[in-house]
C-alpha cells in the first residue's frame, strides 16, 4: 500500500529534502509540493495520507518566525487542511512548521482559555477566530541566539499523540533554531497544555528533574519540545528527527556501538503506519 | 499619501535597561485604519508575547500617543534604497491577505534609553551609518522632526532623467586620464586609461558613461585578475636564516627557480597554479592511482568555470569555490559577510550544482584591541567579529545549507582589514551544467530587482580602503536578501533538470555588465537595458548596467524554451525577464529605449587590457627574538604556558560561533565540526555523505597561517597545503584524490615588496602541489587589502593563502574524529619534530624569544616524506586500525593532546623523551613542525598499525587514562599535569571578549 507523504515546500523551507529522506526510510512515497500549487487548486490535499511541514525559514521569517506561511496556511490552505486535520490524518510540523502550525491556531488547537489571555493591545481585535484561540506561541530562545546542537526527547507518556507511541526511551535529535522557546500568555494555559495530554514530547537530561541549559535549548516551558492537537494526529516540534534517521548522523557514532538506525526514524514510522491503519 | 505607524512592543521585561520595539511605517494613497488594524492583528505582532498600538502620523496623533517610560528615545531604519527584506515581507503577506491599498512599508527598531544611557553612544554601537539613518528625541518632542523622519523614509526617489553622458577622453591628458579614473572610482591605472583613449580616438568619439565604467568593470581586479596575470621581474636571492639552505632542488622547484636571483614571469596564475594542476595530471595519467577510471577524468573543470568540478563516484560531479568579500566586510560587517555567503552560493547555482555546504574562514584584529588604537573610520574589531559571524550565520542558514569546516584566526595586522572568506561545495548529475550559449538565446535575468546599491562594488575592492571610504563608495555595501536566493535556487535546480537553459552565470560583481559581457564574450550580446525590472525610479541607465544588486543569476534560454522557463519562474514566485538576446556580430550592445549605451568590440573589452608590469623585490626578514610578551628572559612554567595557549582566541574554542551555525541541515554532515563525548571538541575535517544511499563522503579541509607568511610566503604556502592534507587525511579522505583551491589575501601589488611575497607564496603553491600530487582546481586573489590612514600612511595586512582541500572519503563508517576514545589505548605521534618556533603561537603566551638560546626555524614541510607520510596513514585509517586521530598545528604536541583529552574526557599519560632526550622542552610541547599527527591506537591492532606504517618516522609517546590528568613527562620528570576540566575552563575562555 502506497502511502502518499506531502511536503509543502514554500519559499525558505530548506528541510523538505530531509523529511522526504526520512519519509522513504519510514515506508511512506514523498512528494515535495509547493504550497502554491495546493492554494490554486493543482494538488488536492486530500489525495495524500499524510503532510509535513518541514522546517526552514519561510518567507525569511521576518515577521516572526512562520508568520507568514501561517497566513497563507489559515487564508489560501484552509478549508483543505481543516479538512484533512479533522479526517484524523497525520500531520507532522518540525521547527518552522511547528512554528507555522501554532501561529496558524492548529497547535496546540480548540483550547478552552480564559478571556484574559487575549488582550492584544489597544487595537480592536479583528484575527481569525483561529488565531484568537491561540494560547500558546514560540518565540525567541532565551540565549537570544540561533543553536544547533543534540537534544534528548522523552515522550509525554500522557499525552494523546499518535505519533510519538511506542518511544519507551528519549531519543537523541539535533535542533537548530533562533525562535524555539515555548511560552504561554498565561500559567494557566500552561497547565491545561498538560492537563488535556498536549504535550508530546519534552527535552530531557541525563538525570531526573528540570533539564537545564543546554539539554533545554532554548528555555521552553515546562521543557517542552513538541505539542499535538486534541485529536492527537497532528504533531509540531522543534527538534529535528529527519535529521536523526541515518547511523552516521548521530553526532557520536565513532565513539559508540554501531546504531542500526538513527533515533528520530520512530516518528516517522509511527506516523505512516498511523496513516496505514486509517 | 496617508501614513500609519504600528508600535509592537514586547510584553517580557528588557534584559538590559535599554529596551527595543519594532515599528512599522505603513503607507498607501488608500490605505485605512481598518486595513492596518487587519495587518497589526494578523501579521505584525503575535499577542501572546507582544502588545500593539497603531496611529495615523500626524502631529495630533504623535503628541497624543502615550509617551514611552525613557529618557530619550533612538529610532533606526534602513536608508531608502537600501534593502528592507522585514518591510517587503509585510507587503508581500499584505498581498496574501487581500489587504488592498498597501503601497510602503518599512521596519524600524526604536530603543528606549533609560536616563545614565548616552544616545550618542548607543546609536554607535546599535547602527551602522552607511546603512542606516536614525533620529533621537525626548519621550513627547520633536513631533515635527518625527513626521520629517518617517516622511523621509517613504519618498519616492527623485526622478531622474535618463540620460547617456559622454566622457571627453580623447583630448585629455595623462593628469586628466588619472583625475577621471580617480573620481570615478575607476581604479585604471595610466596605462589602462591611455589604451581606452587610443581606442576611443581610432574610433573617432568619446566613450559614453556605461563605455568607460563597463571597462573599468571588466578590467578590475576583482574581474580580470591583472596583477595573477601581469609580467613579473622578480629580484631577490637572500634566503633567511630561519629557512636555512636551500633545499632539495627536485623538490622545490620552484623555490630554485626564483633563487636564481632575476627572474621574469608571464602571469602568476599560469606560471604557478594553473601548471602545478596540469602537471599532476599528466603525472597521474602516467601512473594512475588506485581509483582512478582510466576513461573518466577525475578533474573536470579547473580555472574555466565558476566554481571547480571533479568527479563523484560513477555519476556526480562535485563542485568547489572560495571568494573572498572584505572591503565591504571592513565597513558593514554584516551586510558584507552576509552577500559574501549569497554570492559564493550563486557561484556554485552558475555551475548548475546545487550547493550542499559552507566553509567560512575569517581573519580579525585582536579582541582586545585598545579602542583608542583604532584609525578612524575603523570599527572595532570584536563588533566586526560579531557582525561577520551574524551575518554568515544568517545567510547559510536561511538557504539551508550546512556551515560545516573552516576557521577563525585574529591578528592586529587585521585589524582595518579584516578578511571574510565564504565557500561552498555543490553536487550535480555528472554532466548537467549546460556551456553553449547560442546567437538567438534570449538572455534572461532572473531573481531579485535592480537598484542602485553594489554600484562599484568590483572597483572599489580594487582600492585600498581609507578614513572616507565609507563616505565615497558606501554604495559598494549590501544587506543580502536570503530568501530571494532560495527561491532561485529552488527554480534553477528545476529548469537544470529540465535542461530550459543552455548556459548559466552568476550576476556578481560588476552586475549586468559583467555577466552578460563574460556569457556573450565569445559571440556577441544585446540588451535593452529598460526591460531590466527595478526596485525603483530613477537610475541612470548605466546604473542599471553596473548594479551589483544581489540575488540574480543570469541565463541564456533557448527561444523555444522561452515560455517554460518562464512559467517554471512565475510558478514559484521567482521574478524572470528576457532582457535580450545573444548575438553573432562580437559585440556588445546595451541600450536604453533605443538610445544606444554601449557599443563596444568584445575583442578590445576582453583583449585590450595592457598587460601589467609589476616589480617584485624580495628581502629576507630579519626575525628578531625580542618580540613577544611577558617578562624579559623569562620562560613562565610550562603548565602556564599551556593553558594560556589554550585561551589563545586563535587556538580556543569557537564553540560559541560554531553553535550559532547550522551544520546539520540536509542531513549530510556525518563528521561534524564539534566532535566527542560532549559534542564539544575541535574536529579537524567536516566529512559529508551527499548520497544517503551511498557510502562515499567528502572531507573539508583548511590551511592557513599568516605568521609563517610574515616570515616567508613561500614556506607559508607550503605549510597551508600541508595543514589542509592534514585536517582531510585526519578523517579519513584520501589524500591522493584531494584537490585544493588557492585564495590569496594580500596588500598591494603595485608595491614591489608585496608582490614578491605573492611571488614566493605562488610559487610554493606550485612546488606543494606538485610534490602532494593534489591539484588546484579553482583559486580567487584579493589584492589590495591595506589601510592608507588619513596621514597617508599605509598598512597592508599580512600575506594571507588559503588553501582549501576537498578529499575524497572511500567509506564513511571509516571516518575517525579526534577525541580519545579509551583508557588504555596507545598513542603514537606521527612524523618528525623539528625546532620550529619562528612564528610559533607559544610566543603570544608569554615566552620570550630571548630567553630561548637552542635553535629556530620557520616551520619547513618535508616534501620528500610527508606524501608518503599521508598516504600510509590513510590506509590505517581505513583499515579501521586507528580510534582517534589530530593533526598538529597552532600550539603544537601539547595543544593537540589537550585538545584530545577534552574532547575525550579521558586522560593522557606521555613521555616526550620518548622522541628525542635532547630536545628542549619548548620545542618538543610548543613547536609547530608540520605534517605531525597524534592517533590512538588499540593495542591489539598496535602491530598491524605499524606494519602499515613501515618507513614513515613515528614515535609511540604513551597511553590513554581513565583519570582525566593530561601528564607530559620526560623519564620520570613531569613537565606539565593538567586536569582536564582546568584545560577545558581555559580554552573554552578565549572568546569571552566577543559578543557574539
Amino acid at each position: 500500500m502506497t502511502i502518499r507523504v506531502l511536503i509543502l515546500r514554500a519559499p525558505g523551507i530548506n528541510r523538505d529534502q530531509d523529511a522526504a529522506l526520512a519519509c522513504t526510510l519510514a515506508g511512506g512515497t514523498p512528494e515535495r509540493v509547493h504550497v502554491n500549487r495546493v492554494a490554486e487548486g493543482a494538488v488536492r490535499l486530500a489525495d495524500y495520507a499524510m503532510l509535513v511541514i518541514p522546517g526552514g525559514f519561510s518567507y525569511g521569517d521576518h515577521l516572526g518566525a512562520g508568520r507568514l506561511l501561517a497566513v497563507d496556511l489559515a487564508h489560501r490552505l484552509g478549508e483543505q487542511l481543516e479538512q484533512f486535520v479533522a479526517d484524523g490524518r497525520p500531520v507532522i510540523g518540525i521547527c518552522n512548521g511547528f512554528q507555522v502550525l501554532v501561529k496558524a491556531g492548529i497547535l496546540p488547537g480548540p483550547v478552552e482559555q480564559p478571556s484574559a489571555a487575549h488582550d492584544a493591545g489597544a487595537t480592536p481585535s479583528s484575527a481569525s477566530p483561529a488565531l484568537r484561540r491561540m494560547p500558546v506561541t514560540l518565540t525567541d530562545n532565551r540565549s537570544a541566539r540561533f543553536e544547533c546542537r543534540w537534544v534528548r526527547l522523552a515522550a509525554e507518556p500522557s499525552s494523546r499523540c499518535l505519533l510519538t507511541r511506542g518511544l519507551s526511551h528519549p531519543i537523541e535529535v539535533p535542533v537548530a533554531h533562533g525562535e524555539g522557546r515555548l511560552v504561554v500568555s498565561d500559567p494557566a494555559a500552561g497547565a491545561s497544555l498538560q492537563a488535556q495530554g498536549l504535550v508530546a514530547l519534552r527535552y530531557v537530561g541525563t538525570v531526573r528533574g528540570p533539564a537545564g541549559y543546554p539539554a533545554n535549548p532554548n528555555g521552553s516551558l515546562d521543557d517542552i519540545a513538541g505539542l499535538c492537537n486534541p485529536q492527537g494526529n497532528v504533531l509540531g516540534l522543534m527538534p529535528h528527527p529527519e535529521n536523526a534517521v541515518l547511523p552516521q548522523q548521530h553526532p557520536r557514532w565513532t565513539r559508540e556501538p554501531a546504531r542500526e538506525e538513527g533515533d528520530g526514524l520512530v516518528i516517522f514510522r509511527n506516523a505512516v503506519q498511523y496513516a496505514a491503519s486509517l | 499619501m496617508p501614513l500609519f505607524l504600528v508600535t509592537v512592543a514586547p510584553r517580557e521585561p528588557p534584559p538590559s535597561g535599554v529596551s527595543a520595539q519594532t515599528l512599522y511605517l505603513l503607507g498607501g494613497s488608500a490605505l485605512e485604519g481598518e486595513a492596518v488594524a487587519l495587518l497589526t492583528d494578523t501579521l505584525l505582532h503575535d499577542p501572546v508575547v507582544q502588545t500593539a498600538t497603531w496611529l495615523p502620523l500626524t502631529a495630533e496623533a504623535l503628541a497624543a500617543e502615550p509617551r514611552p517610560i525613557a529618557s530619550s528615545v533612538i529610532e533606526i531604519a534602513y536608508r531608502p534604497g537600501v534593502t528592507d527584506n522585514t518591510g517587503e515581507m509585510v507587503l508581500e503577506g499584505a498581498r496574501r491577505l487581500g489587504v488592498a491599498g498597501l503601497g510602503q512599508a518599512r521596519a524600524l527598531r526604536r530603543y528606549l534609553l533609560p536616563p545614565d544611557a548616552d544616545p550618542e553612544a548607543l546609536a554607535a554601537q546599535l547602527m551602522i551609518e552607511l546603512v542606516q539613518t536614525r533620529l533621537s528625541y525626548r519621550p513627547g518632542e520633536a513631533i515635527a522632526d518625527r513626521l520629517a523622519f518617517y516622511q523621509a523614509l517613504v519618498a519616492p526617489p527623485a526622478e531622474a532623467r535618463p540620460r547617456v553622458a559622454r566622457v571627453p577622453l580623447r583630448h585629455a591628458d595623462d593628469d586628466e586620464l588619472l583625475r577621471i579614473s580617480r573620481e570615478g572610482v575607476l581604479a585604471l591605472d595610466l596605462a589602462e586609461m591611455r589604451a581606452v583613449r587610443a581606442h576611443f580616438v581610432a574610433l573617432g568619439r568619446d566613450p559614453t558613461d556605461g563605455e568607460i565604467e563597463t571597462i573599468a568593470q571588466t578590467w578590475s581586479e576583482h574581474c580580470s585578475h591583472k596583477s595573477f596575470k601581469a609580467r613579473v621581474r622578480y629580484r631577490g636571492t637572500a634566503q633567511s636564516p630561519l629557512t636555512g639552505d636551500s633545499p632539495d632542488a627536485a623538490l622545490h622547484p620552484m623555490l630554485n627557480r626564483l633563487a636564481q636571483g632575476d627572474v621574469e614571469l608571464d602571469s602568476l596564475i599560469r606560471t604557478f597554479l594553473m601548471a602545478a594542476t596540469t602537471q599532476v595530471l599528466e603525472a597521474r595519467a602516467r601512473q594512475p592511482v588506485a581509483g582512478d577510471d582510466p576513461d573518466a577524468p577525475w578533474v573536470l573543470s579547473a580555472f574555466v568555470d565558476n566554481a571547480g568540478i571533479i568527479a563523484f563516484g560513477p555519476d556526480h560531479e562535485v563542485s568547489i569555490k572560495v571568494e573572498t568579500h572584505n572591503h565591504p566586510s571592513a565597513l558593514e560587517p554584516f551586510g558584507g559577510a552576509n552577500t559574501g555567503v549569497g554570492g559564493v552560493i550563486r557561484d556554485v547555482l552558475g555551475v548548475s550544482a546545487e550547493p550542499i555546504a559552507n566553509l567560512d574562514v575569517l581573519c580579525f584584529g585582536m579582541p582586545d584591541t585598545p579602542a583608542e588604537d583604532l584609525q578612524p573610520g575603523v570599527l572595532h574589531p570584536a563588533r566586526v567579529a560579531a557582525g561577520v559571524v551574524a551575518g554568515v550565520r544568517d545567510y547559510g542558514n536561511k538557504l539551508g545549507i550546512p556551515t560545516v569546516a573552516g576557521a577563525v584566526l585574529f591578528d592586529p595586522g587585521y585589524t582595518a582589514n579584516p578578511l571574510v572568506y565564504c565557500g561552498t561545495v555543490g553536487i550535480a548529475p555528472r554532466g548537467a551544467h549546460p556551456r553553449h550559449v547560442q546567437p538567438g538565446d534570449a538572455i534572461v535575468v532572473l531573481g531579485g530587482r535592480t537598484g542602485r546599491d553594489g554600484i562599484h562594488g568590483a572597483t572599489f575592492s580594487s582600492e585600498e580602503l581609507t578614513h572616507t571610504s565609507a563616505a565615497t563608495v558606501g554604495s559598494a555595501v549590501q544587506i543580502g536578501d536570503p530568501i530571494t536566493e532560495k527561491k532561485l535556487l529552488d527554480v534553477l535546480l528545476q529548469a537544470r533538470d529540465r535542461r530550459l537553459y543552455s548556459a548559466i552565470t552568476d550576476c556578481g560583481a560588476g552586475g549586468l555588465s559583467s555577466a552578460v559581457g563574460e556569457m556573450g564574450a565569445e559571440c556577441g550580446a544585446s540588451v535593452a537595458l529598460e526591460r531590466v525590472p527595478r526596485k525603483y525610479a530613477g537610475l541612470q541607465p548605466w546604473e542599471v548596467w553596473l548594479s551589483e544588486a544581489q540575488e540574480r543569476m543570469v541565463l541564456a534560454v533557448p527561444p523555444q524554451q522561452l515560455e517554460a522557463f518562464l512559467a517554471l519562474c512565475t510558478e514559484e514566485d521567482v521574478e524572470a525577464t528576457a532582457i535580450g538576446q545573444f548575438t553573432d556580430d562580437g559585440r556588445l550592445r546595451v541600450s536604453h529605449h533605443g538610445e544606444p549605451v554601449v557599443d563596444l568590440a568584445m575583442a578590445f573589452l576582453h583583449d585590450g587590457r595592457p598587460q601589467r608590469m609589476l616589480e617584485a623585490v624580495w628581502e629576507a626578514q630579519e626575525y628578531t627574538r625580542t618580540e613577544g610578551q611577558g617578562a624579559p628572559d623569562a620562560i613562565p612554567p610550562l603548565s602556564e604556558l599551556l593553558l594560556r595557549l589554550l585561551a589563545h582566541p586563535n587556538i580556543a574554542s569557537k564553540e560559541r560561533i560554531v553553535r550559532t551555525y547550522d551544520h546539520e541541515v540536509r542531513g549530510a554532515t556525518v563528521i561534524k565540526p564539534l566532535v566527542g563525548a560532549r559534542m564539544d571538541g575541535p574536529g579537524d575535517g567536516a566529512v559529508l555523505q551527499p548520497l544517503a544511499a551511498r557510502p562515499e563522503g567528502l572531507a573539508l579541509g583548511c590551511g592557513i597561517n599568516p605568521r609563517y607568511g610574515k616570515i616567508d610566503p613561500y614556506w607559508m604556502a607550503l605549510a597551508a597545503v600541508d595543514e589542509a592534507l592534514r585536517n582531510v587525511v585526519a578523517v579519513g579522505g584520501d589524500p591522493g584524490r584531494t584537490a585544493i583551491l588557492d585564495n590569496f589575501c594580500w596588500g598591494d601589488p603595485r608595491q614591489p615588496d608585496r608582490m614578491a611575497g605573492l611571488v614566493r607564496a605562488a610559487a610554493g603553491c606550485y612546488d606543494a602541489a606538485v610534490a602532494f600530487g593534489t591539484p588546484f582546481i579553482s583559486g580567487k586573489d584579493s589584492l589590495n587589502n591595506e589601510y592608507r590612514d588619513s596621514s597617508g600612511a599605509r598598512v597592508a595586512i599580512p600575506p594571507t593563502l588559503l588553501i582549501s582541500a576537498l578529499a575524497y572519503v572511500p567509506d564513511v563508517r571509516r571516518c575517525v574524529t579526534m577525541d580519545l576514545k579509551r583508557a588504555g589505548s596507545l598513542i603514537y605521534l606521527i612524523g618528525a619534530t623539528g625546532p620550529d618556533l619562528a612564528g610559533a603561537h607559544v610566543w603570544d603566551a608569554g615566552a620570550n624569544p630571548g630567553a630561548y638560546s637552542g635553535p629556530l626555524a620557520l616551520p619547513r614541510v618535508n616534501l620528500a616524506t610527508a606524501r608518503a607520510s599521508f598516504a600510509a596513514l590513510h590506509r590505517a585509517i581505513s583499515a579501521g586500525l586507528v580510534l582517534a586521530c589530530h593533526d598538529l598545528s597552532e600550539g603544537g604536541l601539547a595543544v593537540a593532546a589537550a585538545e584530545m583529552c577534552i574532547a575525550g574526557d579521558l586522560g593522557l599519560a606521555l613521555d616526550v623523551t620518548a622522541r628525542d632526550a635532547s630536545a628542549h622542552p619548548l620545542v618538543a610541547l610548543f613547536s609547530e613542525t608540520p605534517s605531525r599527527f597524534l592517533v590512538e591506537i588499540d593495542p591489539a591492532a598496535a602491530p598491524a598499525f605499524e606494519t602499515i606504517m613501515a618507513g614513515v618516522t613515528m614515535t609511540r609517546l604513551g597511553t590513554v587514562t581513565a583519570e582525566p590528568l593530561l601528564r607530559i613527562h620526560t623519564g620520570e620528570t613531569d613537565l606539565l599535569a593538567l586536569d582536564v576540566a582546568a584545560l577545558r575552563v581555559a580554552w573554552q575562555s578565549g572568546l569571552d571578549g566577543i559578543e557574539l
